[in-house]
């Protein structure tokens, strides 16, 4: 039973869908940028899996360890998070903006304002 | 349970709700950066996910001060489901090629990983692994990161500054 041991991936497969559903589906400004993060974060469950080891501990040496997990992915998703932090706060001011534009947050009434103008 | 979450989150009406949804789950995919070894990890997103986004959320909802349009039902889309379905059973059919989870032999713990492990106690100092590479080893990634927090920042506050100016 090989297979069961990718569950970690069907996961992150499968909140990488939800979020690229909201992404797709949702005329809401707002639920993209959560379906976003989802899309986002399911990427960040992907690299700590790729990075955990079995019945190894949190990377920080002591005398009495032997196996820890590998280091590298924890500190790229470290720096990831922190980004995708600062591209939430953009995008979040930016849907501010276009509600004062605009005065919604639905694509399908902004495309029918440009429409009309 | 993150899935259960991520569902809610689908199916939610009230974006208040999806916004208080939304640090929920982030709480509950640092729980699992925790199972997985990963505590630095986990803190920042405990942290960063679960507190900033939130706020930034809430804030952006008390901005906008959510239009009666957003509230309109929600129905299933056949379009969009089916693209999301058909790259799922896609990206899953890849898996097969992957490593299983946690295996100690994976390609990515063979690379660079086992220096990191090995040396950095003696090359850098601290007893922390993760902190060696994100400061030491990794330097210029931080470097980059701490650049894209600037630009975002200008870029904010180029974005909501310049309307309160025309406001007052």
């Amino acid at each position: 039973m090989n297979w069961i041991l990718h569950y970690n991936y069907w996961v992150v497969i499968f909140l990488m869908m939800t979020g690229l559903y909201l992404v797709f589906a949702r005329a809401n400004l707002i639920r993209k940028v959560i379906g976003l993060n989802i899309f986002q974060t399911s990427v960040f469950i992907l690299f700590i899996s790729a990075g955990a080891v079995r019945q190894a501990s949190a990377p920080i040496l002591s005398e009495s360890i032997t196996s820890y997990a590998n280091p590298l992915p924890h500190a790229l998703i470290l720096t990831a998070i922190v980004v995708g932090v600062a591209t939430m706060a953009l995008a979040l001011a930016l849907i501010v903006r276009i509600h004062e534009a605009y005065g919604a947050i639905d694509d399908d009434l902004i495309h029918r304002q440009n429409g009309e103008s | 349970m993150l899935a259960v979450t991520a569902i809610a989150l689908v199916r939610l009406h009230s974006l208040f709700a999806a916004a208080m949804l939304t640090g929920i789950y982030s709480l509950l995919c640092a729980s699992l950066f925790v199972l997985m070894d990963a505590v630095d990890v986990a803190f920042t997103e405990a942290a960063v996910g679960a507190g900033i986004i939130t706020i930034m959320l809430l804030g952006t909802l008390a901005l906008i001060r959510e239009s009666p349009d957003s509230k309109e039902p929600h129905r299933l889309q056949i379009l969009p489901m089916a693209v999301v379905v058909i790259t799922g059973a896609a990206l899953i059919y890849a898996t097969r090629d992957m490593p299983a989870f946690g295996d100690p032999y994976a390609p990515a713990h063979q690379h660079v990983a086992p220096r990191y492990i090995e040396k950095s106690g003696a090359e850098v100092g601290p007893p922390n692994i993760v902190t060696s590479v994100l400061a030491s080893y990794r330097g210029y990634d931080t470097l980059g990161e701490v650049t894209v927090i600037f630009t975002a920042g200008v870029g904010v506050i180029m974005l909501l500054g310049h309307r309160r100016k025309d406001r007052s």
